[in-house]
């Protein structure tokens, strides 16, 4: 199929962008479109004018800030998965943007798109969750910031309002954890069925977070056991309390988690 | 906003392979059918409209991109190349002549997106193992031959340095 008729328009800053969302009720703000067209190629979307925000300049930037590593909405995802300083700092995120679709998709795809959709089965919205990242909405009041931990309500809802756009993402500069990702897909580039961050601290409490099993981002704190066997054990315990769709997608959450596990500690898992 | 305001055509300047055009679309119309339908480039071709079986994939700026998930609009301003503006004015490109050479297609349905996508490989990583070639190629789908003849045509155009 084909998109209903929309009103185009492209702003040349953030400042005019957000003008037009709140000028225009049923606009949408689009960014590299990779989930937002096909919903208007499918007619599940029907806004009543687009805002595109590609032409903004300084929405894809990347740079560290006393503490944090800022990274702009704008960026897309194979930049996030090739950027020196998000390799530098933030392996695991530059690892988990090389699992977003294909290469065609990573090339227009951009994080705060990624993050404003909320796929379930999105990689991203479980980074910022696992570190703790806080996103910066801007709408025509002003700059509100809101932790990643506090964004995510569930199937494709968040805390961005209608009128907001999501500018940029802080991410605490990693501090002495080691962290591992993995995830389950039938082919290379499909929606995860399952995938999990690990995240270990040298004082040997940790935590995994898991995305795809239920309607978004989920994280745990835990003391890791060291035995595999105790492991696997809470591994099943966890999955158990999840909000899966049915008994394969815990099990696979089991799976994955160890395996993100055991790349946190440097081992490949298989 | 009405709808018969939406439906209002914007004049977009579009360069494609190296030529410049002028058009009139509507906002909602898709790069994919814009390339086809208003000029003529029919090589590219529309299959799943949800941007997974890669048939529409061309090159913007350079970077492989479906078309058929952006809109005609958005290209304004960005260098696109088809599988048309790939191909010699006589004969096939290197890679094409591979393809050829090792049956790498059938129906041809899902080649023009395999082939613009494995250029922008090329150029990116002229030596590229089979690794590399799989992942790159992943995000194409094809129903006929299998992948095996296409790789082979890749790493054998590769080879030759395309």
């Amino acid at each position: 199929m084909k998109p209903v008729a929309f009103a185009y328009y492209r702003p040349q800053s953030l400042a005019e962008a957000v003008r037009m969302l709140r000028e225009h009720p049923g606009s949408k703000p689009i960014a590299g479109g990779q989930s937002l067209i096909p919903l208007l190629n499918f007619r599940m979307a029907r806004p009543e004018a687009l805002v595109d925000l590609n032409r903004i300049p300084g929405l894809d930037e990347v740079e560290v800030r006393g503490q944090r590593l800022r990274i702009g909405g704008l960026v897309r995802h194979q930049q996030l998965h090739e950027h020196p300083l998000v390799r530098q700092h933030w392996p695991v995120l530059a690892q988990a943007a090389g699992e977003v679709g294909h290469w065609a998709i990573r090339n227009r795809g951009t994080l705060g798109g990624s993050l404003a959709h909320a796929d379930p089965a999105a990689e991203l919205p479980a980074v910022m969750v696992a570190a703790d990242a806080v996103f910066e909405l801007v709408s025509a009041d002003g700059v509100r910031q809101v932790p990643a931990r506090e964004f995510f309500y569930g199937y494709l809802m968040t805390a961005l309002q209608p009128d907001e756009v999501l500018a940029a993402v802080e991410l605490p500069l990693a501090s002495g954890t080691s962290w591992g990702f993995a995830e389950v897909a039938r082919r290379p580039g499909d929606f995860a069925l399952a995938g999990a961050i690990c995240e270990c601290r040298p004082d040997g409490t940790g935590a995994v977070t898991w995305f795809a099993v239920g309607g978004g981002p989920e994280r745990h704190e835990l003391v890791v056991a060291a035995d595999a066997n105790e492991r696997a054990a809470q591994w099943q315990d966890l999955a158990a309390t999840l909000d899966a769709q049915d008994d394969y997608r815990r099990h696979l959450a089991a799976v994955v988690a160890e395996t993100a596990y055991l790349r946190s500690l440097g081992r490949d898992g298989q | 906003m009405s709808q018969a305001e939406a439906r209002q055509t914007q004049r977009v300047v579009l360069q494609v392979n190296g030529q410049r055009h002028e058009l009139d679309v509507e906002p909602r119309w898709l790069l994919a059918d814009v390339l086809r339908h208003q000029l003529g480039l029919t090589a590219t071709h529309v299959g799943c409209e949800q941007g997974v079986c890669g048939a529409c994939t061309v090159l913007v700026d350079g970077k492989p991109e479906r078309s058929c998930l952006m809109l005609a609009v958005q290209a304004e301003g960005c260098e696109v190349t088809t599988v048309e503006g790939l191909t010699p004015a006589a004969g096939l490109s290197p890679l094409q002549a591979a393809f050829q050479q090792h049956h790498a297609l059938q129906c041809g349905f899902c080649t023009p997106g395999i082939l613009v996508t494995m250029e922008a490989l090329l150029r990116e990583n002229p030596h590229p193992d089979e690794a590399t070639v799989r992942e790159a190629l992943s995000g194409n789908v094809c129903r006929c031959t299998g992948y095996q003849f296409i790789v082979d045509a890749v790493l054998a155009a590769a080879k030759e340095g395309r």
